[in-house]
């Protein structure tokens, strides 16, 4: 199969993943749709490490996947202690930073 | 010999020095000082005087270099004094008439609590006074210039607490500043054409530039002249000068500090020489003042102001005389030195008048003063005969020698120069003849002031009436001494030059024509205020009479125009500076802060937005990468 | 390697500074002691750079470089020529004037407070800004200077906006709310114009490759540094933007009044008579030295915005009603006979104008000290507030009228010197600009007078009725400053010395020649 092939599912993933960040409200849901995003990535760095034939860009999908569990672990945890004190997930409630 | 030449400024100076900073423990001596040290000026020039006497005329000036003062580039002022015959003349005129003057004051000002802080000032005067005369260049002159500028600020000024004498003050400053301002552009003129401003050189080298360039000088010069000599028109300071006390309009404003136009107009004699239209001006302010101050003279009822008047007039002569060029120039200086002592006697006997009478100055609240006040009456009466130019005393010599000059200057000009000053002499005789008239004859018209305090008119003290007689003396000495034998020609021609023109008509002529015009005016004057009783209450008058009491409308013409505009012209620029200037300012910020306003709006805490921007960055970065990338 | 001089004396103040903040609460007096030290020990250093300089030798003397930021070519660069140390010695004979005429300005209101410590502040704030005024008159690499140029700034902004005249028209509120107004009007102002110059100094490095006033104009000489016309127009404006605001020049004046009506009259003094001199001096040395085309080029521009400034100021001057505003517009008026002698490219109008930038501190500071000292005993700044006061103090009104006659540059005294040098050389060069500045003389006559008239005489007013005269601190503060100017009305050759030297080299910069007297050129 064309490896190009895999680009375009990565970059249509990375759209998916984008929109979703930029519409939901849920903020397990926009997390995710990070998550979604980071694999995209991961698909295409893997991809061209495939079409050129080096390993680079699989160590890099490596770091990206440890990065990435990192984020789950904070990123969770702030959502659940935000959910404790607001009793909602909605990133729309948390806009304290405006002036 | 010539070191001799500093001391004469510096006796005063350290008068000056000592009295003004010395504090209250001069209170008791001070005016003893500061009259010995202008008396010790006063010597100095006495034994300098002698020695050039005992030299030949071509080898009697002196010269003194003592530092030099702004040595800059391509540009020399050096404190240096020159003097002589001419600044010889001066010198004597000023330490003498000065040393009468500080004794006169010891009597005057006995009464005064701050009379140290004046004989400051009077030395201060003496010194600036005798550096402008003695000078080398013109910028040194320029200094004693300002500095008789200041001094007489001061002195007008001194009765601060009167509002009228403070304005007085603050006039006579700023419209000499007008007349600075001219003396100042001809100096740069002089740098910019001769490289320099001494003397020696710049009228040495006169006639080797254009014509245009010399009137200009001439013109700026006159332009001083005119501020410092309160000619017109100039000359609306000297009226209210008269808030000073008396001593000061005798010593200042009537026989020293105002004769320093036509000393300066003299001593310039080259640059005029070399530019006829220059002099053509000079002799219309001479002639034009001479008839203006006289005719002020006539409407005053206030003593000095009458007495300023006539200086105004008398000043108008010297100029007119120093305007005729050759012919002229030394009897402009010789009236200048007759004028010196029967004007300053005047002012004397003025003072001794007021002293009498509780400083009352409205002529027509005196009368028939001279059973009270005989040595004023006799004094003053020899001044009053001098001034007019009765036979015989000095101001017949001066005054008729002018006239003579203003004829011999020939043409048409010639005729009208000397038709004026025969009548402004018809004027003067008619004008001091009603001073003399309302102040020493007739019935006595004082009353009782608003307390009920009549004055007791009464003989001055010793210290005043010696320094009057001593003036008499001059007053009518003086001229004779001068003339006879053309002694004063034959001092001065060596330094201003003498050409004894073409007169149209004879030596007896003229003198038969100002006799005639001098009886004419007197017995006018008799007629009006010694036939009949002069009313205490001033009548209402022609409409020439209430305009010459206004000094012919001159400081309305200043009020409206100068005064009210530049009032107007300051509110309006201070408006301008503040909404104008300041506003685009102001403006800017504002705009600035109103934009980061609008911005802030962009801040609204939803982390989505802040995310489509984010994504928005990264799109527009790539989509400009590829692009340059594709170009 | 000798002495670093120049570094001590800018060094002095500096640790001064430090000195005096670090004094306990409590000791406020031996704070003020402590900096009058200081600045006394700054002018015996000034004296010995004085003496030090030899008017015919080099145009830089005591030099001093060191490597300060290699990479980007900046070095520690010092060296005075004959402006710099007549400005330098300015600085250092003002500072214990300034301290002394304050010594109570910063005093706190309630006297028992033990915990008040804005006084030390006070007086280290103001040795900061000797310092760096300093640094900034010797410092010959376009990059330390404009460093300093823009540091001073700061303690400036501070001593602006944190210690106000306590004499003022409206409540406490109002009085803080225009005085910060002032402070940031100040601030902004100047940074504005600072940042057009570092624009225009990154500018010049780009083209020239180096900061060093002497390898520019090393290379500029031997014909390896040619900057293109328009470069260095565009250079020059930005550089003469930063000082015209600095000086100050209209339009860019407005900033002037309100910092001085708002400041106290002691540091009212620091900004005319110190830290302004800045912009003057830097525009001799820097404008002309650095882009003599341009700056010809510019000319024309700059004389008719001096003229306009001459007299603008001196006309606004008369129709102020608050007696330090008055003084302010009269110093701006000032400001354009100092850049008009400046631009006139003659040799009289430039050692008139650096003559000039000393005489007018000095009368300044003796003017100004003394209405300070004025305003302090009535609490009003308002000219309508005062009258007759040469009866009740006439010391007081008699250092006042020499002030004030200083000002209006009466013959006798230092500012008359100056102003006809400046006034002959431009008459020489342009003649109408001459004849235009001179009505300047007439109009400060009436502005001066003016002032005089309505506070000193008159009647007595009531307000004034028990006003002391002069206190012995007070008058240690104006006799020497009368002196001075007595002494250099007189005899102003040891400062002419100095200046002349500097003045040929920025003459043979800019590449002009005196007029010639026309008698002599016709032979």
């Amino acid at each position: 199969m064309n490896p190009v092939n895999y680009l375009y599912l990565a970059a249509l993933l990375f759209a998916i993943g984008a929109s979703g960040v930029l519409i939901r409200r849920n903020a397990i849901v926009v997390f995710m749709c990070v998550e979604l995003m980071l694999n995209a990535c991961n698909l295409a760095l893997v991809t061209f490490s495939r079409m050129h034939g080096n390993l680079d860009g699989q160590i890099v999908a490596f770091f990206t996947m440890v990065v990435a569990a990192a984020e789950v672990v904070v990123g969770l945890a702030i959502i659940v202690s935000l959910f404790r004190s607001r009793h909602s997930a909605s990133v729309d409630d948390a806009s304290l930073m405006k002036l | 010999m010539e070191n001799l030449i500093a001391l004469l400024v510096a006796a005063p100076l350290l008068g000056a020095a000592v009295l003004l900073c010395g504090g209250r423990r001069l209170d008791k001596t001070g005016h003893w000082l500061g009259t010995a040290l202008a008396a010790a000026s006063f010597v100095v020039g006495l034994i300098l005087f002698t020695d050039m006497l005992g030299k030949g005329a071509e080898d009697r000036a002196l010269h003194q270099h003592l530092f030099s003062w702004i040595p800059v580039e391509g540009f020399q002022a050096d404190i240096a004094f020159q003097l002589d015959q001419l600044s010889m003349t001066f010198v004597l005129l000023i330490t003498g008439v000065g040393t009468l003057i500080h004794i006169y004051s010891i009597g005057y000002m006995e009464h005064d609590e701050r009379r140290r802080r004046f004989f400051g000032y009077l030395n201060l005067f003496l010194a600036a006074m005798l550096i402008l005369v003695i000078a080398d260049n013109y910028l040194l002159l320029y200094v004693g210039w300002e500095g008789v500028g200041l001094a007489s600020f001061l002195l007008i000024g001194f009765w601060q607490h009167k509002p009228t004498a403070a304005t007085a003050a603050k006039k006579a400053f700023l419209v000499n500043r007008v007349g600075d301002m001219g003396l100042s552009i001809a100096i740069m003129l002089m740098f910019t054409t001769f490289g320099t401003f001494a003397f020696g050189p710049v009228l040495e080298s006169a006639d080797e530039t254009s014509q245009g360039k010399l009137t200009a000088i001439g013109l700026m010069l006159l332009l001083a002249a005119c501020g410092k000599s309160a000619q017109v028109p100039l000359q609306s300071w000297l009226g209210d000068a008269m808030e000073g006390p008396t001593p000061v309009s005798a010593l200042i404003h009537a026989a020293t500090m105002v004769t320093a136009g036509v000393y300066l107009i003299v001593r310039s004699g080259a640059i005029f020489n070399a530019a006829p239209d220059a002099q053509l001006v000079v002799v219309i302010v001479g002639a034009v003042t001479l008839i203006f101050g006289a005719i002020v003279g006539c409407a005053k009822d206030d003593i000095k102001k009458a007495l300023a008047g006539s200086t105004m007039s008398q000043i108008g002569y010297m100029i007119l005389a120093a305007g005729l060029g050759p012919i002229g120039y030394i009897f402009a200086i010789m009236h200048l030195v007759t004028h010196g002592f029967f004007k300053a006697g005047l002012f004397l006997g003025a003072g001794s008048v007021m002293h009498g009478m509780n400083d009352e100055v409205d002529m027509r609240k005196y009368g028939g003063l001279r059973k009270y006040m005989p040595v004023t009456f006799i004094t003053f009466g020899l001044g009053y005969l001098a001034i007019i130019g009765f036979p015989g005393l000095s101001g017949f010599f001066s005054k008729d020698k002018i006239i003579e000059a203003a004829f011999a200057k020939g043409g048409t000009e010639g005729w009208i120069l000397g038709s004026v000053a025969l009548l402004g002499a018809a004027i003067t005789a008619f004008y001091m003849t009603r001073v003399m008239l309302m102040t020493f004859f007739g019935e006595k018209r004082w009353q009782p002031d608003a307390d009920g305090h009549e004055p007791h008119p009464h003989e001055s003290p010793k210290s005043m009436t010696i320094p009057m007689i001593v003036l008499a003396f001059g007053s009518v000495f003086a001229g004779g001494f001068f003339a006879i034998g053309d002694r004063f020609v034959n001092w001065l021609e060596p330094v201003t030059g003498y050409d004894h023109g073409h007169s149209p008509l004879s030596a007896a002529t003229v003198t038969g024509a100002t006799v005639v015009a001098l009886v004419i005016g007197v017995g006018i004057a008799w007629a009006m205020y010694g036939r009949k009783p002069v009313p205490v209450i001033a009548p209402r008058g022609s409409v020439l009479t209430r305009a010459a009491r206004r000094d012919l409308l001159q400081d309305d013409f200043n009020h409206v125009v100068l005064v009210r505009g530049g009032e107007h012209l300051t509110r309006s620029l201070v408006y301008v500076d503040h909404s104008l200037v300041d506003g685009v300012v102001n403006g800017t910020a504002a705009s600035v802060g109103g934009l980061s306003g609008r911005m802030r709006k962009l801040q609204n805490g939803y982390a989505r937005t802040y995310a489509v921007s984010m994504f928005g960055g990264t799109a527009v970065v790539i989509a400009a990468t590829l692009l340059m990338r594709a170009v | 390697m000798s002495f670093p001089l120049l570094t001590a004396t800018a060094a002095l103040p500096a640790i001064g500074a430090i000195a005096t903040a670090a004094v306990p609460a409590a000791r406020r007096t031996a704070a003020k002691w402590l900096a009058l030290l200081f600045s006394l020990g700054t002018l015996v250093l000034a004296a010995v750079v004085f003496l030090r300089f030899e008017p015919g030798g080099d145009r830089y003397q005591l030099t001093e470089s060191r490597a300060w930021i290699a990479d980007f070519g900046v070095r520690y660069e010092l060296g005075v020529d004959g402006i710099g140390v007549a400005l330098l010695g300015l600085t250092a004979l003002l500072i214990p004037f300034v301290i002394v005429a304050a010594w109570h300005d910063a005093d706190p209101l309630e006297t028992k407070s033990t915990r008040w410590r804005p006084t030390q502040g006070f007086f280290a704030l103001i040795l900061m800004v000797e310092a760096m005024v300093i640094l900034s008159f010797v410092a010959t690499d376009v990059f330390l200077f404009y460093i300093l140029f823009e540091a001073m700034l700061i303690p400036m902004y501070f001593l602006i906006g944190g210690f106000g005249d306590r004499a003022h028209a409206g409540t406490d509120e109002s009085a803080a709310t225009q005085r910060s107004y002032a402070a940031v009007k100040f601030l902004l102002y100047n940074l504005a114009g600072g940042l057009i110059m570092l624009a225009a100094v990154i500018g010049l490095y780009v083209v020239a490759g180096s900061f060093s006033l002497s390898e520019i104009a090393e290379a500029r000489a031997n014909g390896s540094l040619e900057m293109a016309t328009s470069t260095e127009r565009w250079l020059f404006l930005g550089f003469f933007f930063a000082f015209a605001v600095k000086a100050p020049l209209w339009p860019l004046h407005t900033w002037l009044p309100n910092a001085m009506g708002e400041a106290t009259a002691p540091v009212a003094v620091l900004i005319t008579a110190i830290v302004d001199k800045v912009g003057t001096f830097a525009m001799l040395r820097f404008c002309l030295g650095l882009f003599p085309e341009a700056s010809k080029w510019a000319t024309p521009v700059v004389i008719t915005l001096a003229l306009i400034s001459i007299v603008y100021g001196a006309l606004l001057a008369v129709g102020q009603r608050d007696i330090k505003r008055l003084i302010a517009y009269a110093s701006i008026s000032h400001f354009g006979f100092i850049i008009l002698g400046i631009f006139a490219m003659t040799s009289q109008g430039q050692s008139g104008a650096t003559l000039y930038m000393v005489n007018h501190g000095i009368s300044t500071a003796a003017l100004l000290l003394v209405a300070g000292f004025l305003i302090t005993r009535r609490g009003s700044r308002l000219i309508a507030d005062y009258g007759g006061v040469q009866k009740v103090a006439p010391v007081l009104a008699g250092t006042f009228l020499i002030g004030g006659l200083a000002t209006l540059s009466l013959p006798g005294l230092a500012p008359f010197v100056s102003e006809f040098l400046v006034l002959v050389g431009t008459f020489s060069a342009y003649p109408v600009a001459g004849i235009i500045a001179t009505s300047g003389i007439v109009l400060a006559a009436l502005y001066v007078l003016v002032l005089y008239q309505r506070t000193m005489t008159g009647p007595v007013q009531e307000s004034v009725r028990s006003m002391p005269d002069l206190r012995a601190r007070e008058l240690a503060v104006a006799v020497p400053l009368i002196a001075v100017l007595i002494f250099l009305g007189v005899f102003p050759k040891p400062l002419t010395d100095v200046v002349n030297p500097a003045v040929e080299h920025t003459m043979s910069d800019v590449q002009k020649k005196d007029p010639q007297p026309e008698v002599e050129a016709a032979k």
